[in-house]
């Protein structure tokens, strides 16, 4: 926290206008159906002061540009079939997460970092999979460690062999710790490089060239300078031809600015209340019935501002504000307001509809925002009370949280009482990192009862919720608000690590995915490794990394 | 308002009518509770009246209220002592801070099991007593033996109360389990040990009112420094109440001694069998009861080095007995030597203070005990009985915390197994003196004007009756 609050607060709106480190353009002999994302950090680029991004090197700045382009090319392009990533320097293609940034930054902001640029790279993938906006990686010069990860997150990877040119993950040999973005867990599950080749790649620091690359899988093509651009368009025009991308009328994404108040933010459909004292927050989503679209026409009206885009996209960007401007706040109530009827309509256009190609991208907007959710080491509590709207695509948020508690209101006038409903949005489009939905991870000892679920008639009461399994407690109205107070009270009282750890454990039950490896595995190591003298300590290979010194480290293995 | 729930039927000065929560929670359990007295309370003497005494305020013309009433009739109350202005938290990591009105999320559980351990010594205790009207001495101990059962009855609902109040569904859920134990069921026994031991026999009984109540009196007396004012005003009118109890016990064993001493005096006998001749107890056998009723409860007071303890005291959960007599209140430095044991052998150690909390309140209790003791002595003496009764080393037969594993004498010497074996008949009650003094248990209704033979008479009745009163009416 200190260290943060040296820091102006982080925002994540932008805008290609305002890049300062990525060049996005739509170079004409595709046609319009390419886009090409260059690389080129200024070295003052940084989004704070102390580090200069040498060697196309990024910080969380540039990453949030990535976000951006990612986002943009789906809803404002949807003519785009493949993105080229490459590099406007010479001779260097990215050499990743900028070391000093990393030296400088708090333990808290560097964990919230990686876990962000995570998403992104898996946002790239699922652009790919999802949307068919295909994507090339082209390294016109080296790619080491955050640069390789980003080039190993395409479809594909051409590198040039001029004979200086390598991709290497160094973090190991160089810095004692792990590439953080995922670079381990896909070179050997998703590109499938032999493991005994991978641990001699992970531990040269200067790599591999040309030949080798390619015999070893690390890239897909390996062409000498000249053939270079000729090998970039074969590939590029490939992915076009192969894109299955549902075309549709653009949807440009304006910037959401939001009212920031003392301890709030409000914006159209998301409110964030912070409890400085208690170190809680209220998430809360809205969801007025007349905002939301029932029918196709209605949401391709409305755009931007359609209910499903504009609150999702306000859920996201305040997940991020918690993440990483409120690092004390550790328990969330999530919360919903609205019209569930209304929401459960939408849903079920949603999925009737779901061939439409901004159908498509609306879906995946909640389904990344949501795996968001399912991802912030935060301990989140639903509060399921008289007036909130927790059904089909925001059940979604309850199912996402640690625990969910439901008003069993007694007092209420018929029609009245908390409810939840499902809707089809329940059952596939939304799956978490697992693969599964949430439901079927919620219910993995017992698979009927997710289905028994769906059988349930709309609007589920309170009681009926409970035997469903759907909710965790259903205090009555005269127990309510102890319980809520006292819930909270005590879970703000336990170590936050132990939450992060045990919270992180529990949600993501069932089959492991290179997202849950990443996230769960990957991420702890480096998590661990990061606190470590080996790492950090005075004489730690991080802390010396660029000094004359060599580090020490402590060979005790665990 | 049910009629149930009423202020006349449920005298408390909680508000009760103005407390919906409070009432729903009532009427649920009110019924339970009711059924687990005439199925658990004092057997066959439900339809009688008998002259109690009630708490129907918390002032102090109201907290002793007599009259004849039949048991189930009794009026079952809830009372806090009045509130403290301005409390504060006066002892611990928050020494200072103003007392918490409502529960912290933080102790949500740490308090419940406080006060579950506590609550289920109540019902507890009239279980265990519940055959002892059969054979009692005298009308008067009759009366007094129902006072302490709808006495614990009614502490029983004090921590129910609290349950009910401030612990929501969990709350309730622990207040119906508390009616569903059962003291010495092998399935389902109360918490504590000492809640399990029967207690069949008058001796017992007096002997589980002087040394079982007064662990109860120091437990009460720390849970009312409690940070959590409504446990603290809870206890501290219980306690108003607890001191009944140990009179009962103190006079009864007192009267025991009186009897056998004066007896042994007139009649000019040494010998426990020549006292038993004349059907009194012995004071052998008295040691012996002694011995093992003190070396129960002190395992009540919990292990001599406890990690549960220090939290408690450093949260502000539960202090020590009397806080206000110590001079440190923090308890981070010092520290508190010991004799532990090690590699099977005593040797003393120095424990961190907060560790030791346990035993700085054991310590305050053995004093409270031999205070009494040393009165039975000056009886046995008065008659010029040579005979004087000891409290044993703290360390003999205990269940509990350091000294559990091993054997120790009388005199806190550690001895062998066989030792232990060879002689524990001697210092703890045989088979053959269990069913020598239920050989005096009578199972008859006395008359007003009766006395048992092996107790000397009280010297006075209650609230200014007599003695021969009749304090039971059928």
């Amino acid at each position: 926290m200190a260290a943060e609050q040296h820091h102006p607060p982080v925002r994540f709106d932008t805008h290609p206008d305002r890049y300062r480190h990525l060049a996005l353009d739509f170079p004409p002999e595709y046609g319009g159906a390419v886009a090409r994302l260059q690389i080129d950090i200024p070295e003052d680029g940084g989004l704070r002061p102390g580090y200069p991004l040498k060697l196309n090197s990024y910080d969380l700045g540039v990453d949030i540009e990535i976000a951006d382009v990612t986002n943009r090319l789906r809803f404002e392009h949807p003519n785009v079939r493949a993105l080229i990533i490459t590099s406007a320097k010479d001779r260097i293609f990215c050499s990743g997460a900028n070391i000093y940034m990393l030296g400088m930054s708090s333990h808290a902001f560097k964990v919230n970092f990686c876990k962000f640029t995570n998403e992104t790279r898996f946002a790239l993938e699922e652009m790919s999979e999802a949307s068919g906006v295909h994507t090339l990686a082209a390294l016109n010069g080296t790619a080491s460690g955050g640069g390789y990860e980003l080039a190993i997150a395409c479809d594909e990877i051409v590198l040039v062999d001029d004979g200086s040119s390598a991709v290497s993950l160094p973090e190991a040999p160089l810095l004692g710790v792990l590439p953080g973005t995922g670079g381990l867990t896909r070179v050997v599950d998703k590109r499938k490089v032999r493991r005994d080749l991978a641990d001699v790649f992970s531990t040269v620091a200067e790599g591999v060239r040309g030949k080798r690359a390619l015999e070893w899988r690390l890239v897909d093509e390996a062409p000498a300078k000249g053939q270079f651009q000729s090998a970039i368009k074969r590939r590029v025009e490939a992915m076009v031809q192969r894109s299955k991308r549902r075309a549709f009328a653009p949807v440009i994404l304006p910037a959401l600015s939001p009212t920031r108040g003392d301890n709030r933010v409000d914006y159209k459909y998301v409110t964030v209340e912070v409890d400085v004292a208690k170190r809680t927050a209220a998430l809360t989503v809205k969801a007025p019935s007349s905002d939301i679209p029932a029918t196709l026409q209605q949401l391709i009206e409305r755009g931007a501002a359609a209910w499903p885009i504009q609150a999702f996209r306000e859920l996201d960007d305040a997940l991020l504000d918690l993440r990483f401007n409120y690092p004390l706040v550790g328990t969330i109530a999530v919360k919903t307001s609205g019209d569930a009827k209304a929401v459960v309509a939408m849903d079920e256009m949603l999925t009737k509809q779901a061939e439409n190609g901004l159908v498509c991208e609306v879906t995946l907007l909640i389904k990344r925002v949501l795996k968001r959710l399912d991802m912030t080491a935060r301990s989140l509590f639903a509060i399921v009370d008289r007036g909130s709207c927790f059904a089909g695509s925001l059940f979604e948020l309850a199912l996402a949280s640690d625990r969910i508690y439901m008003l069993d209101d007694t007092e209420a006038a018929e029609g009245e009482a908390p409810h939840i409903a499902l809707s089809p949005m329940n059952d596939g489009p939304l799956p978490m990192a697992n693969g599964l939905t949430r439901l079927q991870t919620r219910f993995l000892g017992d698979p009927l009862a997710a289905r028994r679920a769906f059988e349930l008639r709309a609007p589920i009461g309170t009681q009926e919720a409970l035997a469903a399994g759907l909710v965790t407690f259903a205090p009555d109205d005269l127990d309510w608000d102890d319980e809520i107070r006292i819930a909270f009270e005590e879970r703000a009282s336990m170590s936050p690590d132990a939450m992060t750890g045990m919270e992180a454990n529990l949600r993501f039950a069932g089959p492991e995915t290179l997202e849950t490896k990443v996230f769960g595995r990957l991420t702890a190591w480096q998590n661990w490794i990061f606190q470590r003298p080996n790492a950090v300590g005075g004489r730690g290979a991080l802390t010396l990394y660029g000094k004359p010194e060599r580090p020490e480290f402590d060979f005790a293995r665990t | 308002m049910s009629n149930v729930m009423n202020d006349e039927r449920i005298p408390n000065n909680v508000n009760l009518s103005s407390d919906k929560r409070l009432q729903r929670a009532l009427e649920a359990w009110q019924p339970n509770f009711l059924t687990w007295w005439r199925d658990m309370g004092p057997a066959e003497f439900q339809a009688d009246d008998i002259y109690l005494r009630t708490a129907i305020s918390a002032s102090s013309d109201g907290w002793a209220h007599f009259d004849y009433v039949k048991m189930p009739d009794y009026r079952w109350g809830i009372f806090l002592a009045d509130p403290v202005q301005n409390r504060t938290i006066g002892f611990g990591d928050h020494i200072g801070e103003p007392v918490w009105q409502e529960v912290p999320g933080e102790h949500r559980n740490a308090l419940r099991r406080l006060i579950v351990t506590q609550g289920d010594t109540e019902p507890a205790s009239v279980e265990q007593q519940r055959l002892l009207g059969l054979t009692a001495p005298s009308m008067y101990d009759m009366r007094n033996l129902f006072q302490v059962n709808v006495e614990e009855g009614r502490h029983l609902w004090a921590m129910v109360y609290l349950l009910h109040t401030y612990f929501g569904r969990d709350g309730r859920e622990e207040a119906e389990a508390l009616l569903q134990r059962r003291s010495g069921d092998a399935d389902k026994p109360r918490i504590l040990g000492a809640f399990n031991e029967p207690c069949t026999d008058w001796l017992s009984f007096f002997m589980f009112t002087f040394f079982t109540d007064r662990d109860g009196k120091f437990q009460l007396l720390a849970l009312a420094e409690s940070a959590f004012d409504p446990l603290s005003r809870t206890t501290r009118f219980m306690l108003t109440e607890e001191a009944h109890h140990m009179f009962v016990g103190e006079t009864g064993v007192g009267r025991i001694v009186e009897r056998t001493a004066q007896q042994m005096s007139e009649h000019k006998i040494e010998r426990p069998d020549d006292a038993r001749k004349l059907g009194l107890i012995d004071l052998q056998t008295i040691q012996r009861y002694l011995n093992l009723w003190y070396s129960l409860s002190l395992d009540l007071f919990g292990g001599e080095i406890s990690s549960n303890a220090a939290h408690f005291f450093a949260t502000g959960l539960k202090g020590r007995a009397k806080e206000e007599e110590y001079a440190d209140h923090t308890a981070l430095e010092g520290a508190y030597p010991m004799e532990v044991v090690r590699e099977r052998r005593l040797v003393r150690d120095d424990i961190p203070l907060r560790n030791a909390m346990n035993e700085q309140v054991r310590d305050k209790y053995v004093v409270d005990c031999q205070r009494g003791v040393d009165k039975w002595n000056r009886m046995i003496e008065s008659f010029g009985v040579p005979f004087r009764l000891t409290l044993p080393n703290r360390r003999f037969h205990r269940q509990i915390g350091l000294f559990s594993d091993l054997h120790f004498s009388p005199s806190g010497d550690l001895i062998s197994d066989e030792a232990w074996q060879a002689q524990q008949g001697t210092w703890l009650p045989s088979e053959s003196d269990k069913a020598y003094v239920r050989s005096l248990m009578k199972p008859a209704m006395p008359k007003p004007n009766e006395m048992a033979h092996w107790l000397a008479a009280p010297k006075q009745g209650i609230r200014g009756k007599p003695v021969d009163f009749e304090y039971v009416r059928r």
